[in-house]
């Protein structure tokens, strides 16, 4: 092993204003090539330690104690011009949103030539090699173009450039890929595992997606409530790991290659300044005893560089992993009739049309997967099935029935049978209602109860999604995101529907509590004998859930039929391209071990 | 997740159960600059209100002679007619802040109201709607009341609706910027989706919404309504003398301004510090809604 470049210890970020910490006593090395991958849920802490690389913290935070190393020189106590260089030179950062780290109104070639000359490196032909590492044209008319002129997987790759144009030392990237497509995200992390390689850097990689740092990581730390819990080569960790936490995440991840029942994890994170004392994951830990609650676990060495802060790890280690066990069977569809019948639908936004000559059928308790990348029409087409889009022509038909394009035009029983649930649970629970008035709302619209039982009806309501009915004179913003989402679940299943429409329902929340959401949908789907169309982008999920499959691209489908068939066998060039670059963990350990 | 681990999600226990409106205005209350406001309108809300019971004359009493210095019996002398200042200023400030409240109140409803249709409309009616106001807003607002109070002559009602139409246009700006990012929002397209009445819609789910930029241009408009109907009635169009009335005040004293400032400088001070204690206000408030300010806390 040689000498590592990056060296963290004992690094604590806290509240300016309150002292409060918000990670506290990180320590990690990374050598020159590797790649750390430093995975966590969202209020980990991950961000805040990736931020603290470049001796930066967000508004209201400071770094209160520790050291960062790199090449054994410290730069965290240094002047702000001594900082400024050391900053896209020795270490980069990589930004999630690359579309708003470019400035929109520069030229490509402006934004690049700003870099190399703040560092005063290379020259005029090094801004050609900078595009050729990343894959993108390196030509003229390219370095004319403006951010907004290139797709998202091309203003990644510029920002990639950029980061790697000064040959840093250090390369901090902060979940690069959370606003790609799955082929898009493929191709930019060859590109990043090949560029760390060819130049020695070492690597951060911050990320919520356990496959994805699975198919990179040579080496994962895992992060909870701002400690790191675990440290180890990716393969042991996700294996045989002796932290509690790690496990249960691991089994909270969809897996494309087999049908596997997902396990959420039950409870919330402890936000900074309600951690407990003694473990900070004890309160939601199978594993704990009382030593667990008196101290927090100091750091222990398990193995070869296999780090683990957990009192419990020798019995942990001692329980073989859990068989994952299979998602539940499915409900039987009636084989004959129709619920929702879509046929010929082309629809446009403007004057672009978005979708061509779909055909879409969905039977009475009968959960359909609609699966397709960003801007393949997916949503369009949920949102013409839930009357939000009017746009466009064809047979929408509802048991038969034709149903009119618009909410507006459909009668009230209509309405009340067809429920829609949104993608971000932070943008569809109005933040100035209570949670009560939220779920009253489809209440108040379909059914005429008087107060105790629309009251009644609310709290057995939010009992069905597992909420207690004491959240309900709370307002969204005291819930967390998968407590919002089971709202707004809520909300659609209080109108006591026939068919839901599920866009997108878990991608913005974390793993464990998409696991958490995706089994209690399939619960209610079961229960209240639902039609259900779950429209998503990751392939993983659906043979949880679903049992057919529609794959749409370019605004057709272009495969449908059994989940089971379409993945083991899939028939067309799309849908075996997406298969391919969908992570997966199973697939990223069984080639690092062979 | 069978039944065996699937417990009630446990939701965090030490919650503040509060409106999201109060927890904005307490994070502004945090600033010393909304304090400071507070109080001068608190000031000056006491003197306009309960100062009249602790005047020594009426309104239109003579206390002496013409442009009498400050004594005993006028403490902050007399005005060009003899009558006693302090009582005059003790008097004048109902009627410029009940005035410039309603014609506030006024042009916040009207602008509201057509901001919100504008929003959620969009389209014709949208442009229709907004072109109008530009209109309105392309006359210099003075220019217009001078205008209008030249037709119809000065009557009170007459200041409010035409300070209340001038101020329509801004707050219906502001209501439509603000709200056309709300309808596109989630919640707003669950509720068409169930078939809401629009009406509902819109004061449901987007008004509550955009109330915080509301509260800032509410106080600002205040401002602006403040020095009009001051304005105003120091042309002559406001209150009609011997009533007392803080605009009015200065014109009638200004000639003897280098004998007897007090008559001046009374009112002026007045308007001033009330000007300053809303437009702190409204500051403080927006401060806190943006987030900018380390002092207010965060959310």
């Amino acid at each position: 092993m040689t000498a590592p470049v990056l060296e963290v210890e004992g690094l604590r970020v806290e509240v300016e204003s309150t002292g409060v910490d918000i990670v506290d006593e990180v320590s990690f090395e990374i050598a020159a090539g590797e790649v750390l991958g430093l995975v966590g849920e969202s209020g980990s802490g991950k961000s805040t330690v990736a931020l603290a690389l470049l001796g930066h913290t967000r508004r209201g935070a400071r770094i209160a104690g520790g050291e960062v190393r790199v090449d054994g020189r410290d730069i965290l106590h240094r002047r702000p011009p001594e900082l400024r260089a050391l900053r896209g030179g020795t270490v980069s950062y990589i930004p999630q949103d690359p579309a708003s780290a470019l400035n929109p109104a520069l030229r490509i070639r402006t934004q690049l030539e700003e870099i190399l000359a703040a560092h005063r490196y290379g020259g005029r032909d090094r801004l050609q090699e900078m595009l050729a590492e990343v894959l993108l044209p390196h030509d003229d008319a390219f370095l004319r173009r403006y951010p907004h002129q290139l797709s998202g997987g091309q203003q990644q790759r510029v920002a990639i450039a950029m980061a790697f144009a000064c040959r840093p030392r250090v390369i901090v990237l902060d979940e690069p890929t959370t606003g790609l497509d799955v082929t898009t995200q493929a191709h930019v992390l060859a590109t990043v595992r090949h560029l760390c390689d060819t130049h020695g850097v070492a690597a951060l990689y911050v990320s919520h997606d356990l496959a994805v740092v699975a198919a990179l990581a040579t080496r994962v730390a895992v992060m909870y409530a701002g400690r790191i819990v675990e440290t180890g080569r990716e393969r042991v960790l996700f294996r045989a790991s002796a932290h509690p936490y790690t496990r249960r995440l691991v089994e909270a991840i969809p897996e494309v290659s087999g049908r596997h029942a997902l396990e959420g994890i039950a409870g919330t994170a402890p936000r900074p300044g309600q951690r407990p004392d003694g473990c900070f994951f004890a309160p939601r830990c199978s594993f704990a005893v009382d030593a667990c609650v008196e101290a927090f676990p100091p750091v222990e060495r398990v193995g070869d560089r296999h780090d683990v802060r957990c009192f419990r790890h020798t019995e942990v280690l001692a329980t073989a992993a859990r068989a994952r066990r299979p998602a539940p069977e499915l409900p039987a569809a009636d084989a004959e009739s129709v619920l929702i019948e879509v046929r010929g639908v082309n629809a446009a936004h403007g004057d672009r049309q978005v979708l061509f000559d779909v055909d879409l059928t969905v039977k009475p308790r009968q959960c359909v997967a609609l699966v397709g990348e960003s801007g393949s029409g997916k949503t369009t087409l949920a949102r013409c099935i839930a009357g939000l889009h009017r746009n466009f022509d064809g047979e929408l038909t509802l048991r038969g029935s034709p149903l009119p394009a618009g909410a507006r035009a459909r009668n009230r029983e209509t309405r009340r049978e067809l429920q829609y649930v949104f993608q971000s649970p932070y943008n569809s629970l109005n933040p100035r209602k209570t949670i009560g008035q939220i779920v009253g709302q489809p209440l108040r619209l379909f059914y005429d109860l008087g107060y105790r039982d629309a009251h009644d009806r609310i709290a057995s309501t939010l009992e069905r999604v597992r909420l207690s009915p004491s959240v309900m004179p709370r307002y969204p913003h005291e819930l967390s995101g998968g407590e919002r989402q089971r709202v707004a679940i809520a909300r659609a299943l209080a109108a006591e529907p026939t068919m839901l429409v599920c866009d997108e329902i878990t991608s913005a929340l974390d793993v464990s509590v998409q696991a958490a959401i995706i089994d209690l949908i399939a619960e209610l789907q079961r229960e209240m004998q639902l039609g259900l169309l779950f429209v998503t982008h990751n392939l993983a999920l659906i043979r949880t859930i679903a049992e057919e499959v529609a794959v749409m691209s370019g605004g057709r489908i272009v495969e449908s039929g059994k989940v089971d068939d379409v993945l083991d066998a899939p028939q067309d060039a799309y849908t075996r391209a997406l298969l391919a670059d969908t992570p997966s963990m199973e697939a990223a350990l069984a080639a690092a071990e062979a | 997740m069978s039944q065996a681990t699937a417990p009630a999600v446990p939701v965090v226990q030490r919650v503040r159960r509060r409106r999201p409106i109060v927890l904005l205005l307490r994070r502004a209350w945090r600033l010393t600059r909304t304090k400071v406001g507070v109080a001068l309108v608190l000031l000056l809300l006491g003197i306009a209100v309960i100062g009249p019971l602790f005047a020594p004359y009426t309104a239109d009493e003579f206390a002496g002679t013409p442009y009498e210095h400050p004594s005993a019996h006028a403490r902050l002398g007399t005005d060009g007619l003899g009558h006693d200042v302090l009582s005059r200023f003790l008097w004048g400030g109902r009627s410029i802040l009940g005035l410039s409240a309603a014609a506030t109140a006024l042009g916040l409803v009207l602008g509201v109201t057509i901001g919100l249709l504008a929003a959620y409309s969009r389209g014709r009616l949208d442009d229709l709607l907004m072109r109008l106001m530009d209109v309105i807003l392309a006359f210099p607002s003075i220019v217009l009341a001078l205008v209008a109070v030249a037709t119809v002559g000065p009557k009170l009602w007459l200041l409010v609706l035409v300070v209340g139409l001038t101020t329509m246009p801004r707050v219906a700006r502001v209501t439509r910027g603000a709200s056309l990012e709300i309808v596109e929002r989630d919640y707003v397209q669950a509720a068409e989706a169930m078939g809401e009445p629009r009406l509902k819609i819109l004061s449901g789910e987007i008004l509550p919404n955009v109330t915080s930029p509301l509260m800032v241009e509410a106080s600002l408009r205040l401002t602006y309504a403040i020095g009009l109907i001051a304005g105003l009635s120091f042309l002559g169009f406001g209150r009609q003398p011997p009533a007392a009335d803080w605009g009015l005040m200065i014109n009638e004293n200004r000639l003897g301004l280098t004998i007897q400032p007090w008559g001046v400088v009374m009112p002026v001070l007045a308007i001033v510090v009330l000007t300053i204690g809303t437009s702190l206000i409204g500051d403080g408030v927006a401060r806190a809604s943006a987030g900018i300010d380390p002092r207010a806390g965060a959310e």
